[in-house]
């Protein structure tokens, strides 16, 4: 069990109090103080962790962000940022005595410069929102996490969130061009711009990945890209998960761009076959979606070339997409993996990253761990950059069960650090492997990192109790209330 | 002046201890480059990397290829040769604008934030570095990142190591994501646009879904260096032949109102990635970055008032200029009017006169130089690396 910082009673009794100053900030009812609408932010994507903030505030623009960050600031409460909690790692977790500070109303598009290619929006705006408004004109924002219905742009950015397109288009980091941040004392603060590179330090690759534990991010300039004019994928299967490492190793070196390079291992495949029908082979160990973008003929001759790099590996199955319907039909079972998991059992989906020289041994190993652990676990990922996606399926109500999927989980991930990867590829570290980047960084590493956080937020006030173990944040912060 | 030149990151760790416990300043140095390049820096010792510069692991099939920082460039770029591979941010090489001698070191390209035309499609160092090692100002040897391809566990250090100029930390080693060369490089150019026309139809292009790798603009001035009769503006196409030629159609025909696309067979790249115009003569130089629809309009106002000779690549988002060097190098005008519209000015070259008394970055918001100085600060308490070669 991953443990919280125990909650400051005096904080706590101050509730009424910080809602009535709250109201005097936003409209009444954009200030959450009942047991049972508190319950509704209670938890992120994390959900075997729960526990409902103090208050939840609703703010609609950047001015009423700095009189709350100023108010809590003032009276000592923790400030937890949220957007939409699809986070996977317990970034947006409360704890009893802080105040989430919701950016859902916070959604519009504030400008869209086709000749520079950005747009300008509130973070509470969805992934898929941003797409959305650039859509009829030729254009999409590139990362594209599976959650992008519902994730919001302020968590992409906090925890520099990747999807499948992020192997040609790089993950948040690559396609973010300035915030506007409310700093921990209230200040509002630009970073960026929509020029290219900082004119000193690179602030915004801080910011990015920060997990809301620098300021709060209200707006953002993201580069949007031209859509190319088609994309087509292709299906193979092989007869081991090694083979199949190797055939994704062998396409990124002979250069071939694929757009994606997604992986599902024999659980996965038989899971989402049963599920949504794609049509998937049942008699294969691995199955590769490789898809290329560009003109028809420049898609034709793209999967030619992967195909031929991947003839030698002996694919069992081959299967090219030649028009929109089949491509919807390559991309439905991996679409549909998460969910369909989900309808079997609780799951716990890991996010380590290996080199892809090591896929096939950490595959191995995963499914060895699993049996050791009497868990199954069904592998869906990102390949093409060796993201790794291990989903655990266990049982929520079972304590036992759900003891061994944690420990499990935390034995995957140290076999991902100790293979030259780490501990988390785009989910973000939040309360979820807090404890375990002692395995990936010394103390010393991991204190530097919390000298930034002293930097921006001197008092610890932004979602404290993440990132770091608190076996060193504890302290440090009773150092710092100590003065 | 001692140049110390220690090879092994144990022994850069005691050097850089000594000098916080009292030993004093270092001026930090790949192959020395760069040198000019930011404020000048005032340290009895220069720790030199020189001796850093084997190859960690290259795994091709990884595109991953990790360095010491000492490593020249073109040694590493060499060894992604034999591969057919490249770097994806094609850092400038500062010789010629310079005037230095040497051999650039990664180690320096990165810390100085270098990159070249690709940055437009690839990004720039910083998009690229996976991980590094580094000694901090107290003599710590830390990492952070790694060499993955992704990796979100803990702030993003690599990152900002990438244009601080060694303020924060000794780069000792450093991951880097690389990329496949391409098969097929083409340059293509409409001739005869006028600033703003050029601007016009670089953004045109870049609108359309064809991979454009670089998009730049020479003014005749300028473009008569290359052997071009009139302005030129400039773009790179990269793919295998078939997929080449199509993009090639398609921007042709997209771009028809600014004239004739018609190929050009000498690489003008690196001249453009180098800023070769301006080398060899007597001028300051700046490098400003901007929203790029801007550009053309910038420097008509800055041709309003000052003698100014420019260039632009990166679609018009980065613009070198040259000028007299003057006592401030035409600071006020140059950042003046660039205030209006967004965007920062750096000094690139001028002499060290200039480059103590004018700021060499775009000077910050007091809030924006208040976090920068805690940076510094928490990196290297006793500032004892390259001390004020980014801010006085
Ligand atoms: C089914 C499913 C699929 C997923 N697939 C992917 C995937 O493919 N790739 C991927 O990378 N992730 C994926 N995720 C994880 C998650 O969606 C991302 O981490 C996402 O970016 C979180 O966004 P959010 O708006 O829900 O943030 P939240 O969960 O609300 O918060 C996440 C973190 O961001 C901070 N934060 C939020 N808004 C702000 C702000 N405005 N300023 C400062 N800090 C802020 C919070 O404090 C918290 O630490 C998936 C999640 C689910 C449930």
């Amino acid at each position: 069990m991953i443990e919280m910082p125990v909650p400051n009673q005096q904080v706590i009794a101050k509730q009424a109090r910080l809602a009535a100053a709250l109201r005097a900030i936003v409209p009444p009812e954009q200030v959450i103080d009942t047991a049972e609408q508190l319950k509704a932010y209670e938890c992120d994507g994390l959900n075997a962790y729960r526990q409902p903030p103090m208050l939840v505030v609703l703010p609609d623009t950047t001015e009423q962000v700095a009189k709350i960050v100023r108010l809590c600031n003032a009276e000592g409460a923790p400030i937890i940022p949220r957007g939409s909690g699809t986070s996977l790692a317990g970034g947006a977790l409360p704890t009893a005595d802080s105040v989430v500070l919701g950016m859902a109303r916070m959604k519009s598009v504030m400008d869209v410069d086709y000749a520079n290619r950005t747009i300008r929006v509130q973070t509470g705006i969805t992934n898929l929102a941003v797409t959305g408004a650039v859509q009829p004109d030729g254009f999409f924002y590139a990362p594209d996490p599976s959650s992008q219905l519902a994730c919001a742009i302020g968590g992409n950015i906090a925890m520099n969130s990747g999807g499948a397109h992020c192997l040609k288009y790089g993950v948040t980091t690559n396609n973010l061009l300035g915030v506007t941040m409310v700093m921990p004392d209230g200040e509002v603060l630009e970073f960026g711009g929509e020029h290219l590179d900082p004119g000193g330090y690179d602030f915004l690759s801080l910011i990015c990945g920060s997990e809301g534990q620098l300021g709060i991010c209200t707006e953002a300039t993201l580069k949007i890209l031209p859509v190319a004019e088609g994309a087509r994928p292709m299906l193979f299967g092989f007869e081991t998960n090694e083979v199949a490492g190797e055939a994704v190793a062998a396409i990124i070196r002979a250069g071939l761009q694929p757009v994606a390079l997604e992986f599902m291992d024999k659980p996965a495949i038989t899971v989402s076959e049963n599920f949504a029908k794609a049509g998937y082979p049942l008699d294969v160990e691995a199955l590769l979606i490789v898809e290329v973008e560009g003109s028809d003929a420049e898609i034709d001759e793209q999967l030619t070339r992967i195909e031929a790099v991947v003839a030698p590996f002996n694919p069992s199955t081959v299967k090219r997409s030649g028009n929109d319907i089949e491509s919807a039909k390559i991309w439905a079972g991996r679409k549909a993996a998460f969910g369909a998991i989900g309808q079997l059992a609780d799951y716990i989906c890991l996010d380590g990253c290996v080199p892809l020289s090591q896929l096939p041994d950490v595959l191995k190993q995963t499914a060895e761990l699993a049996d050791k652990y009497d868990l199954k676990v069904a592998n869906v990922f990102h390949a093409g950059d060796g993201n790794l996606h291990p989903l655990i399926m266990y049982e929520a109500n079972d304590p036992d069960s759900a003891r061994r999927a944690e420990e499990l989980g935390a034995d995957l991930l140290r076999l991902c650090v100790e293979k030259d990867g780490c501990l988390t590829g785009e989910h973000g570290v939040g309360i979820e492997k807090r404890e375990l980047m002692l395995t990936q960084f010394n103390e010393r590493e991991l204190r530097q990192q919390m000298a930034i956080k002293d930097v921006f937020d001197p008092s610890w006030m932004l979602n404290p109790a993440k990132v770091f173990p608190l076996s060193l944040s504890e302290p440090h912060m009773k150092e710092i209330a100590a003065g | 002046m001692t140049v110390l030149t220690p090879d092994t990151e144990e022994a850069i760790a005691q050097i850089v201890r000594a000098a916080h416990e009292g030993d004093g300043p270092l001026e930090l140095c790949g192959g020395g480059t760069r040198r000019g390049l930011g404020r000048p820096v005032q340290a009895a010792s220069t720790l030199s990397l020189a001796g850093l510069n084997g190859v960690t692991l290259y795994e091709p099939g990884e595109l991953t290829l990790v360095a010491q920082a000492g490593m020249s460039i073109s040694a590493l770029t060499d060894l992604l040769d034999g591969e057919n591979q490249q770097l994806t941010f094609e850092p400038c090489d500062m010789r010629a604008l310079l005037g230095t001698s040497g051999e650039p070191t990664i180690g320096g390209a990165i810390a100085t934030g270098a990159s070249g035309p690709r940055r437009l499609r690839m990004g720039a160092g910083r998009d690229a570095v996976l991980g590094v090692r580094y000694v901090n100002g107290q003599g710590d040897v830390l990492r952070a990142g790694g060499r993955v391809m992704k990796n979100v566990t803990g702030y993003d250090i690599p990152k900002l190591m990438c244009g601080a100029y060694g303020t924060l930390g000794v780069l000792t080693e450093i991951s880097l994501k690389v990329m496949p060369k391409s098969e097929v490089v083409r340059t293509l150019a409409l001739p005869g646009l006028s600033d703003v026309g050029a601007i016009d139809a670089l953004s045109t292009a870049l609108r359309m879904p064809c991979d454009v790798s670089a998009a730049a603009h020479l003014p005749a001035s300028v473009s008569k260096e290359l052997g071009f009769a009139d302005a030129v503006t400039l773009l790179r196409i990269e793919g295998f032949e078939t997929q080449a030629d199509y993009r090639i159609q398609t921007l042709r025909d997209g771009l028809s109102m600014f004239g004739e696309l018609t190929p050009v067979e000498s690489d003008p790249w690196v001249a453009i990635r180098d800023a070769m115009f301006f080398a060899g003569d007597d001028r300051a130089v700046w490098r400003v970055s901007m929203k790029a629809s801007e550009a053309a309009r910038y420097v008509a106002v800055l041709r309003d008032q000052m003698d100014v000779e420019a260039f632009y690549d990166w679609g018009g988002g980065l613009i070198w200029l040259a000028c007299d060097q003057g006592n401030d190098a035409a600071e006020p005008i140059i950042r003046g009017v660039l205030a209006e519209y967004g965007g920062h000015a750096t000094l690139v070259r001028a002499n060290e006169t200039i480059r103590a008394a004018v700021p060499v970055f775009e000077p910050e918001p007091t809030s924006i130089a208040h976090l920068s100085a805690g940076l510094k600060a928490k990196f290297d308490p006793a500032g004892i690396l390259n001390p004020g070669r980014m801010r006085a």
